[in-house]
């Protein structure tokens, strides 16, 4: 589409050696190191990499904007032919929002509580003397309707915290587009989203750009989003460029290590091994209804099923599924008010308090949070000791043993960071000792609740193939709570699909991600971004023949 | 098991370079620490030194009639004589030790008194903390020098009833500050983790909250003594707290307040003593609260 | 709205429950007392047949809660009793005092609330400046001030050396608007001082807070000039922070008259309370310190109601 216009080969925005330094800890570091690019008009280039990469610090100085702490210290970045970098003030104020513009990771907090949407709209193109606040109103309207939002006429008028998360993203899309900018900024616009959310805004957002043959700079983190949204890709790590190419080139035929190691992340599935013989199940679900307070209503409604030994159970769901609150259930935090939890064929007691010790000891639990998991003002030696000590009766030369053993299984070496804190390790290193901390007790089962979900792509498949290779030495039984259905799909033995505090699917793996399948698993799993930069096209246009059909068979 | 993870996040990190004990850190940032931050812990130390070493600096005792009243300043009496005759510059020492004395055991007990139950309420929930947190809304809804002036009519002006009264007030606020801080850490994972251990609530306590929550308390506990000090002294002042013939900063202003009139600093001695030691003490915890919390805009 | 409406009414009846509960800690609190009233008006040296018919007269023979619906019935009607020091009726002299320390808090507030608006505002915008770093130490070093130090270092140089201001503030009842405010403006003076520090440092906090928002960056990044992000998106969310810094400022006023009104020997609700308690004159403590009380649980609801009720998310529910 963008390559029928005449301006297609017009540069838009050329940065060149831009460094950027951060002011932490009394003195400035650099966190950009020299980077260039060229963006042509119309054109979508996606900035790729890991937390610290510095892409939304890069995406900002592409308005001439530095975040607070931050300068831009080297290096320049021209606009249509303006320098941003020496550019005034006024200057850069008068192009962003009308030649610029800005979309932001939180939809939530980057509008205005106190405004309407559609006034937040308009205040842009007012203040930027283009139009009337009446223009402006049609406009958003006109713009509303075309990314499909519910009530186009009306939906302007609310205020953000009457707007759903999902809206509220593409209303900022469409507040972006109020000026109809020649440059559109996006932040990571879809991380805090559900997925099958994210699906939407990721079309409307396609959509809008293609349309108006606006050019774009897509920040995320995630490969595949970047495959369906970038013409070109370009990787950055630790401040510098990796490497830049077309997208379907990047992706079939990546040059540097780094860029093949990001690639080949989603490539880990776990070791398949028979299962153990046993006559009863090692925990059971049995039927369970749970509700916060006996009036509110229940958030978990009738939920079965069950784990067995040297076994991974994913329960997947999105955000308010109740997948959480079953491992609530499970570890005695929240009483069910039906049903019960049977583990190794003795029902345990409702509440955490009433279980022995030898009961606690079987299920350990590893967190999403790995920073508020561990204690910071307990060394790495008392942290994962404490467990030795006070389940085992460890104590002297044979806890000292066997915390280096520990340390040495999850490939840490003990000499170095036993002694440590747990500030001094890095996000990785810290979820580690969180498995440690659960192996020392010697259970039968670990709850794992989003334990990657915080963690880079890399370090996460790390963690992953750690747990992996744990399981197969000490016959543990995992529960997985993920809403990333490529950790499912690298990890667990069996599925449980969670929505709205229910099951509505449970199976095998195989089976599960194998037609047919339940309506919302069906959902679920489509709207799973693939590496294919030509799968979002296929999915929205399958939805819509099918709804197509749908509406015409009603 | 495919192929060995790649041991990417094994690599060196920052922290491998900035490997120093807490000990080091502490006192790394009293070196650079600013110039305020300084000088309020020479005050501090000018301080202690005076109330512990009274009886050896103060030239006379402490309640002795020395001369004829108001005598003005001079080589005799450094600081001149007071309405009844006696050393100014004497009762200032002792006054170190009375007033700063009293505002510290207040303090404490405040402390004890409002920590514990603080640390309770949070870490037990329930109705205890619906209770203890009513109780303490009530009190509080009353501003605190003026019930303090109630009580202490009601209970007598002694240093034992301005003790437990000024305490059993201030209590109310570290009631509060105590309870929001071990709240933000009762409901971290580490401590939902020691709970599902089977840990006892003593050790969670103990180990796992007292640790986290010990940072911000000092600083408050800094605070806090200011406000006593400044409230026993305002009392004092007013007559109504520490009672004669005990040295005090406060009463030393009221018993000499009408030198003022006469264009005589001597008034403002004891004044100035109450406002400096303040001051270094707020000096000292501003700065540390910056250095604890690592926020540069803290109030 | 409904919504609003029910979060109004549970704070107001709040505030209802904890002036009953606050009226009931005073009133019980001076019964504890060893010894009554009636025995107190008329010495030691009364016989016992006139002490009961005092009782009798001033209605201390009920039991407790009798004499509480007596006691609380009559401050609801006005009258608060009789002095035990000069026998006369309380509500005589309270009014007039009331007015006098509202006068004076008044005057304090008027020019300590824009002033430190005004510096708060100042050292959040240029923040870590050396304006900032001088306001910090400065204001620190004020808190930490006692205010009888700042009223006397004012009597020695404003008004024994320089002459400029009466150091008594000994108004009267025919005293004029003009006269009143110069006696009353060294009190005024040391209470803004004193107060200053506090309500400026909460301001630099809140609006620090406010200038973090993304909702601020957004608009910067939309090209809106600094002025219009400052009224148009910055305002409307810093109503709650602002009000809530200046009703609580008021309320330490109120109490803060108490050392200030003795100072200056000024006919205020503070110094009548400090004499009550000196002479214990439990009627009038009683009388003093419900007025405050009452006073400053109040200004604390209204600084709730008007956070509810300029909260843009409670404004508009779903």
């Amino acid at each position: 589409m963008s390559s029928d216009t005449p301006t297609s080969n017009e540069i838009l925005l050329e940065v060149s050696g831009l460094k950027i330094e951060g002011y932490s800890e009394g003195r400035w570091h650099q966190i950009v190191k020299g980077v260039d690019f060229t963006l042509r008009r119309g054109e979508i280039l996606g900035l790729i990499g890991e937390s610290g990469a510095g892409k939304s610090t890069i995406g900002v100085a592409a308005m001439g904007y530095a975040k607070p702490g931050c300068r831009i210290s080297a290096g320049s970045v021209r606009f249509d032919g303006i320098e941003l970098t020496t550019a005034s003030e006024e200057q850069k104020r008068q192009l962003r929002g009308a030649r610029i513009a800005y979309v932001a990771q939180s939809a939530a907090a980057s509008f205005n509580p106190a405004h309407k949407l559609i006034d937040q709209f308009s205040e842009t193109v007012v203040q930027h003397g283009i139009g009337s606040r009446e223009q402006a109103y049609a406009d958003a309207k006109a713009l509303y309707a075309k990314i499909r939002m519910p009530e186009p006429d009306l939906i302007g008028f609310r205020y953000p915290h009457q707007v759903s998360g999902g809206q509220l993203q593409r209303a900022m899309t469409a507040m972006a587009l109020s000026c109809r900018p020649d440059l559109i900024i996006f932040d990571e616009p879809t991380t805090a989203l559900d997925v099958t959310t994210q699906i939407e805004v990721l079309a409307t957002i396609k959509d809008i750009v293609r349309q108006f043959n606006t050019a774009a700079i897509y920040i995320t983190h995630d490969l595949a989003v970047v495959a369906q949204m970038a013409d070109r890709i370009k990787v950055l790590r630790y401040g510098e460029s990796v490497e830049e190419s077309e997208t379907r080139q990047m992706l079939d035929d990546p040059q540097q290590d780094y860029t093949k190691s990001l690639w080949a992340v989603r490539s880990f599935r776990k070791t398949e091994k028979p299962p153990l013989p046993e006559t009863v199940p090692l925990l059971h679900i049995e039927n369970v209804t749970a509700s916060y307070a006996r009036s509110l209503d229940p958030v978990l409604i009738d939920i079965d099923f069950e784990i067995h030994r040297r076994e991974t159970v994913a329960i997947v769901g999105e955000s308010g599924s109740g997948k959480s609150t079953t491992a609530r259930v499970i570890t005695g935090l929240l009483s069910p008010s039906q049903g019960r939890v049977v583990f190794d064929g003795v029902e345990l007691p409702a509440d955490y308090r009433n279980r022995s010790r030898a009961q606690l000891q079987q299920v350990q639990m590893i967190y999403q949070m790995a920073d508020t998991a561990i204690n910071p003002h307990q060394r790495i030696r008392d942290i994962i000791g404490r467990p030795l000590s006070f389940y085992l009766n460890m104590e002297g030369e044979a806890k000292k043993r066997r915390l280096r053993e520990l340390m040495e299984m999850i490939e840490l070496d003990p000499d170095q960071y036993l002694d440590r804190y747990p500030e001094e390790l890095s996000g990785g290193q810290k979820q580690r000792i969180c498995i440690a901390r659960a192996i020392a007790a010697e259970p039968k089962l670990i709850i794992c609740d989003e334990v990657t979900s915080a963690l880079d792509q890399l370090v996460a498949e790390g963690i992953l193939r750690l747990l992996d290779r744990l399981q197969q030495e000490l016959d543990l039984a995992y529960m997985f709570i993920t809403h990333d259905l490529a950790t499912v799909k690298a990890i667990a033995d069996r599925v449980v699909v969670m929505l709205q505090g229910r099951i509505v699917e449970q199976g095998a793996k195989e089976e599960i991600f194998s037609p047919p399948h339940h309506e919302y698993t069906e959902l679920l799993l489509s709207s799973v971004p693939e590496m294919d930069p030509d799968w979002m096209q296929r999915v929205i246009e399958e939805r819509r023949s099918k709804s197509g059909m749908e509406s015409a068979g009603n | 098991m495919t192929t060995p993870a790649p041991p990417l996040e094994n690599l060196p990190n920052v922290a491998d370079t900035l490997q120093i004990t807490r000990a080091q850190r502490i006192l790394r940032g009293l070196w650079t620490a600013p110039l305020s931050a300084k000088l309020g812990l020479l005050i501090i130390l000018v301080y202690v030194f005076v109330a512990l070493f009274a009886p050896w600096i103060a030239p006379f005792g402490e309640s002795e009639i020395v001369g004829k009243k108001y005598l003005p300043w001079g080589e005799e009496y450094f600081l001149g004589t007071d309405n009844l005759g006696r050393d100014m510059l004497t009762r200032l020492v002792y006054g170190a030790r009375n007033t700063v004395g009293i505002a510290l055991v207040t303090t404490v007990y405040a402390f004890v008194l409002g920590g514990t139950l603080g640390i309770i309420a949070a870490v037990l929930g329930g109705w205890i903390d619906q209770l203890l947190s009513r109780m303490v809304d009530v009190l509080m809804a009353i501003p605190a020098l003026i019930f303090a002036m109630l009580l202490l009519s009601i209970f007598g002006t002694s240093v034992l009833s301005l003790i437990l009264i000024i305490g059993l007030l201030d209590a109310t606020r570290i009631f509060r500050i105590t309870r929001a801080v071990s709240l933000n850490v009762v409901v971290m994972d580490f401590v939902e983790a020691a709970r599902l251990r089977g840990e006892k609530l003593a050790w969670i306590t103990l180990r796992e909250i007292l640790p986290s929550i010990s940072a911000p308390l000092a600083a408050e506990f800094g605070i806090r003594f200011c406000f006593v000090f400044l409230t026993i002294s305002a009392l004092s002042f007013l007559g109504l707290g520490i009672q004669p013939p005990t040295a005090d900063w406060g009463s030393m202003v009221r018993d000499t307040a009408d030198l003022i009139t006469f264009e005589d600093y001597t008034p403002l001695i004891p004044a100035a003593a109450i406002a400096l030691l303040t001051i270094g003490v707020n000096f000292v915890v501003d700065w540390f609260l910056h250095q604890t919390s690592g926020l540069k805009d803290e109030l | 709205m409904n919504n609003i409406a029910t979060m109004l009414l549970q704070r107001i009846s709040l505030g209802l429950l904890t002036l009953f509960i606050v009226s009931l800690i005073i009133f019980l609190g001076v019964s504890m007392l060893p010894g009554d009233a009636a025995q107190a008006i008329l010495g030691q040296a009364a016989t016992p047949d006139t002490v009961a018919a005092l009782r009798k007269q001033l209605g201390l023979d009920l039991p407790a809660h009798l004499r509480y619906i007596n006691w609380l019935g009559g401050i609801l009607q006005g009258d608060f009793g009789t002095s035990i020091g000069n026998g006369r009726e309380i509500s005589e002299v309270i009014g007039i005092r009331f007015a006098n320390t509202i006068f004076l808090a008044a005057f304090a507030a008027c020019i300590s609330i824009p002033l430190s608006l005004l510096l708060g505002i100042l050292a959040a915008l240029y923040r870590n400046s050396i304006y900032d770093r001088t306001v910090n130490v400065v204001t620190l070093s004020s808190i930490s001030t006692p205010e009888f130090f700042v009223a006397y270092i004012l009597i020695l140089f404003v008004s024994v050396k320089a002459g400029w201001f009466p150091s008594l503030s000994n108004i009267q009842g025919e005293t004029g608007f003009l006269e009143r405010l110069n006696k009353t403006f060294l009190p005024a003076v040391t209470l803004t001082l004193v107060s200053v520090a506090y309500m400026m440092r909460m301001t630099r906090a809140a609006i620090i807070n406010l200038l973090s928002q993304s909702y601020i960056e957004m608009a910067t990044l939309k090209g809106i000039r600094n002025p219009r992000i400052i009224i148009r998106h910055a305002l409307p969310n810093a109503w709650a922070p602002i009000v809530n810094v200046i009703v609580l400022n008021l309320a330490y006023l109120i109490v803060g008259v108490v050392v200030v009104e003795v100072v200056f020997v000024y006919p205020g609700l503070g110094q009548l309370l400090v004499d009550a308690v000196q002479r214990r004159d439990m009627p009038v403590v009683q009388a003093c310190c419900l007025i405050f009380a009452v006073t400053y649980v109040t200004l604390n609801l209204i600084a709730d109601i008007l956070s509810i009720l300029t909260n843009p998310r409670l404004l508009h529910p779903k």
